[in-house]
């Protein structure tokens, strides 16, 4: 490990330590805890060893040291039972709260995050920091730091309880244990060329399956049933040779280990065997012994797979730590925006997402309140940007929008945003009920207004249709691409914000049914400042404004006729969609 | 279960001697303690020097032979539980390419997938931890207690006591848990689910202020999930310290007795040692045995889902030769009242459908989104059997023919452009995996794909990557064309393929097919009016039902849903049509 990912590391930890601050207490107490009850654990046996001593032949038994010693020994596991079984509800208490207190962080702090970060980094990373990471920093480190003190405690008192009964065997057991350790490490670096292998082939064949199986409606139309199974059956096979030597390799390394063990054991039984007579050892002591040879690999163990799961655990404190890190949006103004009448001013804006690729620029353009404003232009020229913008989704780095003649980034976010209704190509169904997804505007809406709504959106036949109607439950894939399009529409429709963002907003709809709609839209933005990005230029002929964009500037603007008269870009693209009509 | 014992049938030596060895293992095992005893009692009871030496020389020799016999049951049990998985792999593979697609549509190919990855692989676990240790635990268990009984009647008692009791505590424990586990794993999905949708629908959520009722909800999930993991913990907290101390408790009442009984002679030092040694090994196997219990649970539940695939047999039959007669007709395909509903679907999705077409004719069908037009197309190749009606493909109903005489006649270009891992020329002879280089580049033009190839460095011999992913979705789609029509195939249907195209490429590929397949019929599925106009027969499907069948010009005269369709993507011939029609 480099010193440069060393003291990151150690940044790391002290972050964390802050971070579970709340509970050091409880930290502290429990690895108090653990040593006192590995202390207890590894005593008790030497009070057996005591006590069969007092059993030494027929008639010589004494029984009243025999069970002052067992008495003592009822005693500790009393203790240490009751001890462990508070030391383990701390231990539930510590690791499930800190993950509660840190996936609620994380969340709210995502909930303020700007959507610049959000959209850098793609859900599923977000989501597995938030989740996953969180799991196995709580495991890793509270448990890992209560396992690394007792597993040191444990060696220390081992070797002092074992130094106590006798040297010799003492310094067998130490000089032989890593015997086992380079036994277990020679297996292991012998099956990782085994276990690559495998996961190789394995990837392999998992590809094909998804492909195959996937994909089964062409498989069968083509009838490749037969070449499929072929080339699975030869995959197959080269995966099984790998598995069965991977598989075989791997289950030696206890054996293994046990195979030493048990030579240790043997040799402490001799040498206990010959130190007896001497009187350097008693039988019990022997017996302990033998119990402590059978038990002093297992700290070691334990220790080296605490310390990669303290890396482990690190690591994902690192990645959730950039969540919790990551700045925040530009904090809120108190001003509301109120009353909107939907005059919107755009002066001078410039912005891009990437410092080093200018995207828009010298942006002016000014909307008079009902107005309905038009957006075309190839893929990338900006459109879905300057929504960003009016939103706020993205604040401006240049120039200022203004609604009513106030700058928009001087009034809450939340007061702006109910101004507006947005309904965009990416269609976004929450895990709810129909009803849910469509009241997310207006949380209190009737039962009429819904059924109003979704009759003008066109979205009631299909809703009608769905099992359980309004209160179907529904999840991510449950609807059609333009059925899940009409619900998006249908929450506009009873929302009636003073303004609208349409973006691409029937993209998934086939052209008749989008006609209908077009009309209740229509309806819609009588009297509602709109602004509307559509591919399909006939929806647009009726605004009173288009603007035509290109690489971030706006090229052409007027009306319909205006523009083809003009007879300049828009007239080439208005035309493009109609080139084979003429044919 | 039994259902995937047969592929274990293959393995019968290994399944026995694998458990076997595991079980002269533990025995070598269980002896080490009574030589430990006899080292005791004898070897430095006599101070025999001589004595202590053979009995350590025993101790290696049976350490040898317990690693001997540990590493041929390992052996056996690797080469028996990857056999055996890759028999079933193979199996449920083939299994799989049977079902038809009404089998295929409830179970998703996702669910398959991870039936015949993740699922098999935990079969193979379970049975290779199952042959190595299933036996082994409780052999030691009760062999400690035999080997108790043959040095003490007395002191055994202990362990017939102290073991059914370790058992039901360690047992209960776990059944109490693993029920809550599942709950717990259920709450963690839906808080996963709700960190997911927070994200997916940041902008939703934002445009319509929802933040504050999301983070509720957030909040309410996570509370509810730590809350149940701390009932849980509470409960699991206590397996350690109950089994140490019940453990210990035997071991105390066992010392105890054991000084009885030495003191009136029946018993020896060295033995007392030795039932300390058992009753130790007990607790250690039990909590193993648990842990291995839950482990075999699972690939139990694993291995009644793989065979819940096993059981589900095609809904569909083909006969093994395609009938034969040698009625000559000019039909191509007819529908007789077709209906046809998706399983447990409640409305039909299409109902009452009724056509006939003359070979070589092109047939245009189009609707809206849902009117049921790539049904309809997937009748005529009978990835579905209708629930009314009958079909005849040459005056012939389309169950009279074999799989194979089917899947030559028809030639399909799926809506979602599909290619495979492989080279282009791998991938345009899955319809003819005969076909030359020649047919291959003609196919190529027709479906106006001879740019794609000819731009790409080794042409024929370009890799393509999985699910296409290094084409465009154009160069994808024209390439599925060229694919279907490599075979030269009879019957041609082309569903919705031609989206990605643009409206130039569209009108050539129309103009080139009508040439090059003069005797194939074809059937083009499409939400444009152009791509359609000039078919020989149009078919307008409005919710399931046939609106209209005609010409462009018919259509366009007595058929609203055309009209409206129509002059949805045409605004201009609408309002030209309205000023003739005034004019006349």
């Amino acid at each position: 490990m480099t010193d440069n990912k060393k003291s990151k590391n150690m940044t790391t930890l002290f972050k964390v330590l802050r971070f579970i601050g709340r509970y050091r207490f409880l930290l502290i107490l429990s690895i108090l805890l653990a040593c006192t009850t590995v202390v207890i654990q590894l005593y008790v046996p030497i009070l057996f060893g005591n006590a069969i001593d007092q059993v030494v032949a027929a008639h010589q038994v004494h029984f009243h040291k025999m069970l002052y010693f067992l008495g003592r020994v009822t005693t500790l596991i009393v203790l240490s039972s009751i001890l462990t079984w508070i030391m383990n509800m701390i231990n539930n208490r510590m690791t499930y709260h800190t993950v509660k207190d840190i996936r609620s962080k994380a969340i709210q702090k995502i909930s303020h995050l700007p959507l610049s970060y959000l959209d850098a980094h793609s859900t599923g990373d977000i989501v597995s920091r938030v989740i996953a990471d969180t799991d196995i920093l709580s495991d890793g480190l509270l448990l890992g730091f209560t396992q690394l003190f007792s597993g040191i405690v444990t060696i220390i008192v081992t070797l002092a309880f074992m130094l106590s009964k006798n040297i010799w065997i003492t310094l067998l057991v130490v000089v032989l244990t890593p015997l086992s350790f380079f036994v277990a490490k020679f297996v292991s670096s012998h099956s990782y060329e085994m276990f690559h292998k495998q996961s190789d082939t394995r990837g392999k064949q998992t590809a094909l399956i998804e492909e195959m199986i996937g994909n089964q409606r062409i498989v069968h139309a083509f009838g490749y049933e037969s070449t499929a199974s072929e080339r699975f059956a030869q995959i197959n096979e080269d995966l099984k040779e790998y598995s069965q030597k991977a598989v075989f390799y791997s289950s030696l390394t206890n054996p293994s280990t046990r195979f030493v063990n048990n030579i240790i054991y043997a040799g402490v039984a001799l040498l206990g065997a010959i130190l007896v007579p001497y009187n350097m050892l008693t039988i019990g002591g022997l017996s302990v012994m033998l119990a402590y040879a059978n038990q002093y690999m297992k700290p070691f163990n334990d220790i080296s797979s605490v310390v990669t799961e303290l890396q482990n655990a690190l690591a994902c404190a690192s990645r959730i730590f950039e969540i919790l890190e990551a700045e925040t949006e530009s904090k809120e103004p108190e001003k509301e925006l109120t009353d909107i009448t939907g005059k919107v001013e755009i002066h001078d804006v410039a912005f891009s997402y990437d410092p080093s690729k200018e995207l828009i620029r010298d942006f002016n353009l000014s909307v008079k309140p009902g107005m309905r404003v038009a957006i075309v232009g190839p893929t990338g020229c900006g459109k879905t940007t300057l929504i960003n913008l009016l939103m706020r989704f993205y604040d401006v780095q240049n120039g200022a929008i203004s609604i009513d003649d106030t700058d928009i980034s001087k009034v809450t976010r939340h007061s702006l945003r109910h101004g507006f209704g947005m309904v965009l190509q990416d269609t976004w169904i929450k895990a709810g009920t129909v009803r849910e997804n469509i009241c997310i505007g207006k949380p209190d809406a009737s039962e009429d207004e819904i059924i109003e709504a979704a009759k003008r959106s066109h979205s009631l036949s299909f809703i009608r249709r769905l099992p359980d109607g309004l209160d179907t439950m529904l999840h991510e894939d449950s609807l059609s691409q333009g059925q899940r399009q009409l619900l998006c529409i249908t929450r506009v429709m009873l929302a009636l914000p003073p303004m609208l963002i349409l973006d691409e907003a029937t993209s998934s709809i086939d052209t008749r049914t989008e006609l209908k709609i077009q009309e209740a839209f229509d309806r819609l933005m009588q009297g509602r400042t709109s602004f509307i990005v559509a591919h399909r230029l006939s929806t647009i002929q009726n605004a009173d404004l288009i603007l035509v964009m290109k690489e971030g500037k706006i090229i052409e603007q007027g009306t319909h006729t205006s523009l083809i008269e003009n007879d300049g870009f828009y007239k080439t693209l208005y035309q493009s969609q109609f080139a084979n009509v003429t044919e | 279960m039994r259902t995937l014992g047969v592929y274990l049938s293959g393995y019968k030596k290994e399944s026995f001697l694998a458990p076997f060895f595991k079980l002269l293992e533990v025995i070598f095992d269980l002896i080490v303690p009574l030589i430990v005893a006899r080292i005791i009692d004898i070897g430095i009871a006599n101070n025999d020097r001589i004595f202590i030496l053979q009995q350590f020389l025993i101790l290696l020799l049976m350490a040898a032979i317990g690693l001997t016999c540990s590493f041929t049951a390992q052996f056996y049990a690797a080469r028996a539980s990857v056999g055996f998985a890759t028999k079933v792999r193979q199996a449920l593979f083939d299994h799989i390419g049977t079902l038809s697609f009404t089998e295929l549509d409830t179970l998703g190919t996702d669910t398959l997938i991870t039936r015949i990855t993740d699922d098999v692989n935990q079969v193979q676990n379970g049975l290779n931890l199952g042959l190595r240790l299933l036996l082994r635990s409780p052999f030691i268990v009760i062999g400690a207690m035999v080997m108790a009984f043959m040095i003490n009647v007395r002191c055994a008692f202990i362990f017939v006591v102290a073991i059914p009791v370790l058992f039901v505590v360690v047992f209960s424990i776990m059944l109490i848990s693993i029920p809550l586990l599942k709950k717990v794993q259920s709450k963690l999905d839906h808080l996963t689910g709700l960190t997911r949708e927070n994200l997916t629908g940041v902008r939703v959520i934002r445009a319509f202020c929802q933040e504050e009722a999301s983070l509720n909800n957030f909040d309410q999930a996570n509370h509810a999930l730590t809350k149940l993991n701390e009932f849980v913990g509470r409960i699991s907290a206590l397996l350690n310290p109950l089994t140490y101390l019940l453990i210990n408790m035997a071991t105390v009442i066992l010392i105890y007795k054991a000084g009885i009984e030495v003191n009136v002679g029946n018993l020896k030092q060295g033995e007392v040692v030795a039932l300390y040694n058992y009753m130790a090994q007990i607790v250690v196997e039990l909590i193993k045995l648990a842990s291995l219990i839950i482990t075999l649970n699972k690939s139990v539940a694993c291995a009644d889902r793989v065979a819940g695939i096993f059981h589900i047999s095609s809904s569909m039959s083909y006969p093994e030769e395609t009938v034969k007669d040698f009625k000559q007709t000019d039909t191509a395909v007819s529908f007789d009242h077709v209906s046809f509903a998706y399983k447990g679907a409640g409305e039909e999705s299409l109902s009452d459908i009724t056509f006939s077409v003359k070979k070589g004719q092109t047939v245009g069908i189009i609707g809206s989104t849902g009117s049921g037009k790539s049904t309809l197309v997937n009748l005529i190749s009978r990835f579905y059997d209708t629930t009314k009606g009958t079909i005849q493909l040459d005056g012939k109903s389309i169950k009279d023919y074999s799989r194979k005489d089917l899947c030559a006649k028809l030639g399909i270009v799926p809506q979602s452009a599909v290619l495979f891992n492989g080279t282009i020329r791998d991938n345009l002879r899955w319809g003819k995996d005969t076909a030359t280089d020649k047919e291959l580049w003609e196919a190529l033009d027709v479906a106006q794909a001879t740019d794609v190839v000819k731009a790409k460095k080794r042409q024929l011999d370009f890799k393509i990557a999985q699910s296409g992913r290094n084409l465009s979705g154009g160069q994808k789609q024209r390439l599925t064309i060229a694919r279907a029509l490599v075979k030269c195939p009879e019957i041609l249907i082309l569903d919705d393929s031609a989206s990605a195209l643009d409206f130039a490429t569209d009108a050539a590929l129309r103009k080139a097919l009508h040439t090059y397949c003069k005797d194939t019929t074809t059937f083009l599925v499409s939400q444009r009016s152009a791509s359609i106009r000039q078919a020989d027969l149009i078919l307008v499907l409005d919710d399931g039902k046939l609106a209209g069948i005609g010409t462009h010009d018919e259509l366009l005269n007595h058929c609203n849903t055309y009209q409206e369709i129509y002059y949805s993507q045409f605004p201009e011939e609408q309002k030209q049509n309205k000023k003739e029609a005034a004019a006349v």
